[in-house]
């Protein structure tokens, strides 16, 4: 099955232009807070950063249903966001506080919310691959009609497992999307330097799973794109892969030097390929805002995540008891 | 009001750093995210972004100086007209270094275990019960059909499961009675397999996984212990994970290094984590049955030498029995014998033979490995003052070890010997039949150990 670009269309309401500026906004700054409470000591071990890559997360979510689930690696603070998750549970999480969503057990890399049908925050690069086809194929059980959005990254677009996936999800036709989060970036090593093929959607060729490359920095094209994707799995046709192009301008996690590309290529791409500064210029230039209403959200964002910041700061440390609990789950 | 700009933890062991060079000079303009400086972690050159935004309006820290302490000031940023020589701190900026941790007292710990529990003595099944012979492999077909029967959610994958009726026929009949959606074959994939059961269990089902022998699911452990084992505990208790992972573990026959290991202590070595490894069909039957109803992930050891062997089995309509406790298989006061799975045919062999030579031992099977009937294999050292463990799997992280240490910190006073473990050998699985029969136990070794823990 051939590759398939599709070409945006900028079918957008004011609302909802206003919207994704808005729920990146939340992420950016979010992130932001997150990088700079790390840099105080209230975040400890790994922090992966999803700044320049919003526009994926902030766009697929346009083409989910209730009821829809997702499930991504540790670079999952945006996902949680963009599917409505509490910010003040994600940042107490980051600080393991009481009040995060795994009760401080789980870190930055390891949250879940059954309510907002988020499967986590998963750590071993590749593993959520099949877990996010499981959870298909629970779907498909039930036939319910639900899709399952599984994320991974270019690095992880290379394990076994994936391949092992691609084939029993086409072979039993279950309704997941693949979504190949491509930054270009396997923690320090370029793409060209680990994967003989650049195209990552054409990967699911040998198993009949039809894929598409799709701009990640323009929210537009992520949520076309995911429509189209959802659409298929609906239809009972099995798997899709959409291979978004985007780019991460922090480290790989906080103690990345960043040696491995140059300070003008972030510069590059955060002047003139940056998500939000352009939602932001269609929003002004559409006349679907004034600078002052954008200003106002600017204002709003901020209150919402320092807010956030104050409650992972205040809530307390775990309670001692909490080491021996949910180990096991009790029968019902 | 001023915002101090701190030194920054920039690696998750960074306590101090090198603030190596300064990238903007007083009075210059920042916004969030432009680059300020270059900081020496311990274990790069790493540049430091602006969070917020305004006018460097003191540099507190030099270029070049050596072990910045984390969370010091390290420059000042101050809005346009305010004076950096006399500008505030604006205290609820100037965020306190998160609370050092609380060190484990040990009252928190659980309390060592001074007063023994009682064992659990009740039979599995109440006197009178009209027992039936049946074979491992039917008991263990059996339990499946029972629980498909009563729950719609549990179903069956693996490879040859379904059209094949099982590499060792334990599926059999199982296609035909509940289809194809529910009883599936895999491709030779156990990584991918394992891991879209495990995420299926997310998503609310409760699936049977089998794995044609135990060897093969080291391809998926990483989704058995990663994901399956650890998901309860990481998402704070909301993401649970019920699943059975089955299927011949140990050795069989002349089959060689790579499918003849025992796997017992690897698994029960892991915290969520159940790990069953049943010696007859009763136990097969009904703790199958516990492990499929089980809201967490179960490890399910079988042994393929056992599937033929036959064992009463009680004719109840729903026979399960409960994790966590032992079977006491022959009372005796010389010594206790601990065992489970296979290794219960050389406890019980040894023991007949030991008898004739007037030794009198106690046969314990544990049947779960985790949880563990530690008070029942206490109360019976309490008693004989001896014990001897056996197990197939190889000598260094033996259940036995474990056991031993048990019995040394739990029954120390009662121990008239040390605590031998019999374990296989430790080597790799050779082919040869006669280097095979000294790799594993032998009931002789059994034998020898309790005359030395009894010195007779």
């Amino acid at each position: 099955m051939a590759a398939r670009k599709t070409t945006p269309k900028p079918n957008v309401s004011s609302e909802e232009l206003t919207q994704f500026y808005r729920d990146m906004l939340l992420i950016r700054r979010f992130e932001e807070k997150a990088g700079q409470l790390y840099g105080m000591g209230l975040i400890g071990g790994f922090c992966h950063l999803y700044i320049g890559q919003e526009a994926v997360v902030v766009g697929l979510e346009a083409a989910a249903e209730d009821g829809d689930k997702r499930i991504t690696s540790y670079r999952d603070h945006g996902h949680m966001l963009a599917c409505g998750m509490d910010p003040n549970g994600v940042m107490a999480e980051l600080t393991g506080r009481e009040g995060g969503y795994s009760k401080g057990k789980g870190g930055s890399m390891h949250m879940f919310s059954k309510e907002k049908h988020f499967y986590g925050g998963h750590g071993i690069v590749g593993a959520q691959v099949p877990l996010g086809a499981g959870l298909a194929f629970s779907d498909k059980y039930r036939d319910n009609g639900r899709v399952t959005f599984t994320y991974f990254g270019d690095g992880a677009a290379n394990q076994g497992q994936v391949y092992e996936t691609f084939n029993m999800a086409a072979l039993w036709k279950l309704p997941v999307v693949f979504v190949i989060e491509n930054n270009q970036y396997a923690m320090g090593t370029a793409q060209q330097r680990s994967t003989s093929t650049p195209d990552l959607h054409t990967r699911g060729e040998a198993f009949g799973i039809p894929g598409e490359v799709v701009d990640g920095m323009d929210v537009l094209a992520v949520k076309v794109a995911g429509k189209t994707a959802v659409g298929h799995c609906r239809a009972g046709k099995g798997p899709y892969i959409l291979e978004i192009k985007t780019y991460r301008y922090r480290g790989h996690s906080m103690s990345d030097p960043a040696k491995y590309r140059t300070r003008e290529e972030v510069q590059k791409m955060r002047e003139e390929r940056d998500p939000i500064e352009h939602v932001r210029i269609m929003l002004i230039e559409g006349k679907h805002a004034s600078e002052d209403d954008l200003k106002a959200i600017d204002k709003e964002i901020k209150a919402v995540v320092n807010a956030s910041a104050e409650f992972a700061k205040e809530s307390p440390e775990p309670a001692l008891e909490e080491l021996w609990t949910d180990i096991y789950a009790e029968a019902t | 009001m001023a915002t101090e700009i701190l030194m920054p933890a920039l690696s998750p062991t960074m306590e101090e750093g090198t603030l190596a060079k300064w990238l903007v000079k007083e009075g210059d303009t920042v916004s969030s995210g432009d680059i300020i400086a270059e900081i020496e972690t311990d274990k790069a050159t790493m540049e430091f972004e602006a969070v917020d935004e305004g006018i460097l309006g003191r540099i507190l820290i030099a270029e070049g100086t050596e072990g910045v302490k984390v969370n010091t000031p390290i420059a000042m940023l101050v809005e346009e007209g305010e004076d950096a020589a006399s500008a505030t701190v604006d205290s609820a900026q100037s965020q306190q270094p998160a609370p050092a941790d609380k060190t484990l007292t040990s009252e928190s710990a659980p309390a060592a275990a001074k007063t023994h529990p009682e064992p659990d003595l009740i039979p599995d099944w109440p006197e009178g019960t009209e027992l039936r012979q049946q074979t491992v492999r039917e008991a263990l077909r059996d339990a499946m059909a029972e629980e498909m029967r009563r729950d719609g959610e549990v179903f069956l994958m693996g490879e040859e499961v379904a059209e094949y009726q099982g590499a060792y026929k334990i599926s059999q009949g199982l296609l035909d009675e509940f289809g194809s959606k529910r009883v599936i074959d895999t491709p030779i994939t156990e990584h991918g397999f394992t891991g879209i059961a495990v995420g299926s269990a997310f998503g609310g089902l409760r699936p049977i996984v089998e794995f044609m022998t135990f060897n093969f699911a080291m391809q998926a452990i990483d989704q058995i212990i990663n994901s399956a084992a650890k998901t309860l505990y990481m998402s704070g208790g909301q993401m649970g994970c019920p699943i059975v992972f089955r299927g011949p573990n140990g050795a069989a026959a002349r089959v060689g290094a790579q499918h003849s290991q025992d796997y017992a202590a690897w698994y029960a070595h892991i915290p969520g984590l159940k790990v069953v490894m049943p010696y007859s069909a009763s136990d097969a039957k009904g703790l199958l049955k516990s492990a499929i109803r089980d809201p967490n992930p179960v490890i399910f050891l079988e042994n393929e030498i056992l599937y033929g062997r036959s064992f009463d089995v009680p004719k109840l309509d729903d026979f399960t029995v409960p994790f966590g406790k032992a079977r006491i298989w022959r009372e005796g006061s010389d010594v206790t014998i601990v065992s489970f799975g296979i290794g219960m045919s050389y406890a019980l062999e040894a023991a007949e033979k030991l008898a004739e030579d007037g030794i009198d031992a106690e046969v314990i099977d544990l049947r779960t490995l985790r949880p563990m009937d530690t008070a029942t294999v206490i109360a019976s050292v309490q008693k004989t003052n001896r014990c001897v463990t056996v197990e197939e799997g190889f000598p260094v992280g033996a259940i036995g070890n474990h056991i031993s240490a048990v019995l040394m910190q739990e029954a120390f006073d009662w121990l008239d010997a040390p605590v031998i473990n019999c374990t296989g050998k430790d080597v790799p699985m050779p082919y040869a039949a006669n280097l095979e029969r000294h790799a594993l136990l032998t009931t002789e070794e059994v034998i020898d150990a309790v005359r030395k823990v009894t010195y007779r």
